[in-house]
């Protein structure tokens, strides 16, 4: 049996006086989700079986987006011998959003083996989505054999060095970062001097109002570093956040949902939607976890995320493809 | 009578000379069997769970080490320098060969999951 989330952490939000709430943890690593917002300076959170409920004015928020993740286009073994179809479940719940999403994010392992027909896959699935604009960063998976040459070709226009670059919507700053080039034996995920001097620069200018999303492959915090579940070089990237109030940083690459607050910055890392992997330490190794067939779709989602201009933070919410 | 003996002396000088030369010959032949011996026995290394095993192995100069995947996911078999070996993704049951040809202590690890480390003694 899946965990049932886990109640009532404490998460701090409070740098400009905001009355504090707990809040129920966003996911265990199967099952329903939470919907987290601050509105009014009071952080308010519904479970996702009360979120039909909702009214808009509740959930709209004027920035909209959604995270997928980990789609191993080519993969087929027995964890999950169908990942188109679970891609495609996932895109049919982005479209059945009650906001539709103004674009999506993909943090990478689009493709199982960076195979040409693997990314073509994704490419023509993701055309059966309502959001038109998908913004993507490179997995390790994204960059076998070629040195992310191809990774580049498709999804590189405007952006630097392996694949890293900014955009902004809505008063939002948004920052792709690339940690998975140039992997040295024993280490974790990599950001590298060329892309750390750049991030700096990038954000430099910005007003400490600004709200920030980073997103990047393998997380940015050190999620379970035997399994080589964080990145080297993390901690300078989000030294140049600090003066920030609200930042958010979205990651894939260990396949389940996972939060972590730290000062001004919140973590989460995505399910896959291709297959689940084990939770840090409950197996020999982070490979694809099998599970029975009829819970499948409940440990493989997507993330909805919504932003209200003027608010603190991002509402995430995560939902399974049941 | 003398030509006699002189043809006498050449056969028997000819005859010991071909006697040597095919003792020469067979002990060659001998000596040659003995390194025409069955090649060396490849030096099997499998990947499994995200481990390379034996995660240290030691083998002589000219022999042929070969890596299998077992696992459900692509791994790469590439040395630490970058430059003696550096196989593409080898999928599920994908093999990668290399023959060690200088000796040496050869590093090397996964470069999709860069934690799996191990290496090549060659002596």
């Amino acid at each position: 049996m899946p965990d049932k989330p886990k109640d009532e952490i404490v998460h701090d939000h409070n740098h400009d006086g905001i009355d504090r709430r707990g809040f129920l943890k966003c996911m265990a690593w199967a099952g329903t989700g939470a919907f987290c917002v601050m509105q009014g300076g009071v952080l308010k959170s519904y479970s996702l079986s009360a979120l039909a409920g909702l009214t808009k004015k509740q959930t709209h928020g004027e920035l909209s987006f959604v995270q997928i993740s980990d789609s191993h286009m080519g993969f087929n073994k027995p964890a999950n011998t169908d990942v188109a179809g679970t891609l495609k479940a996932a895109i049919d719940k982005i479209n059945s959003l009650p906001t539709q999403p103004g674009f999506i994010l993909h943090t990478g392992d689009i493709t199982h083996l960076s195979k040409p027909e693997e990314f073509d896959g994704v490419d023509q699935l993701l055309k059966s989505a309502s959001a038109k604009d998908v913004f993507y960063v490179p997995g390790e998976h994204d960059v076998l054999g070629d040195d992310g040459k191809q990774f580049l070709e498709r999804y590189g226009k405007n952006t630097k060095g392996s694949g890293w670059y900014s955009f902004d919507q809505k008063g939002v700053h948004f920052i792709g970062l690339v940690n998975v080039m140039n992997l040295k034996a024993g280490g974790l995920g990599n950001l590298g001097a060329e892309q750390l001097e750049w991030m700096e620069k990038d954000v430099k200018h910005l007003s400490k109002s600004t709200p920030i999303v980073v997103f990047a492959h393998i997380p940015l915090w050190s999620v379970y570093p035997e399994w080589g579940w964080g990145t080297d070089d993390s901690a300078q990237a989000l030294s140049y956040l600090k003066r920030f109030g609200s930042v958010t940083v979205l990651n894939g690459h260990i396949h389940q949902t996972m939060q972590k607050v730290e000062g001004n910055i919140t973590f989460h890392t995505a399910a896959s939607t291709a297959f689940p992997q084990p939770k840090p330490g409950a197996a020999p190794s982070p490979g694809p976890m099998k599970v029975p067939a009829e819970q499948l779709r409940s440990v493989l989602g997507i993330r909805d995320v919504n932003y209200v201009q003027g608010q603190h933070a991002l509402a995430v919410v995560d939902s399974s493809l049941e | 009578m003398r030509l006699m003996k002189r043809t006498s002396w050449i056969l028997g000088i000819v005859a010991i000379a071909i006697l040597i030369a095919a003792a020469a010959g067979r002990s060659k032949n001998f000596s040659s069997a003995a390194t025409e011996e069955k090649p060396a026995a490849e030096t099997a290394i499998k990947i499994d769970n995200f481990t390379f095993s034996p995660v240290t192995v030691t083998v002589p100069v000219g022999s042929t080490v070969r890596w299998t995947n077992h696992d459900d996911i692509p791994h790469t078999v590439v040395s630490d320098d970058k430059n003696s070996f550096k196989s593409k993704a080898l999928d599920t049951d994908d093999s990668f060969s290399y023959t060690f040809t200088k000796p040496g202590t050869y590093l090397y690890f996964c470069s999709i999951h860069p934690k799996m480390t191990a290496k090549v003694v060659v002596k």
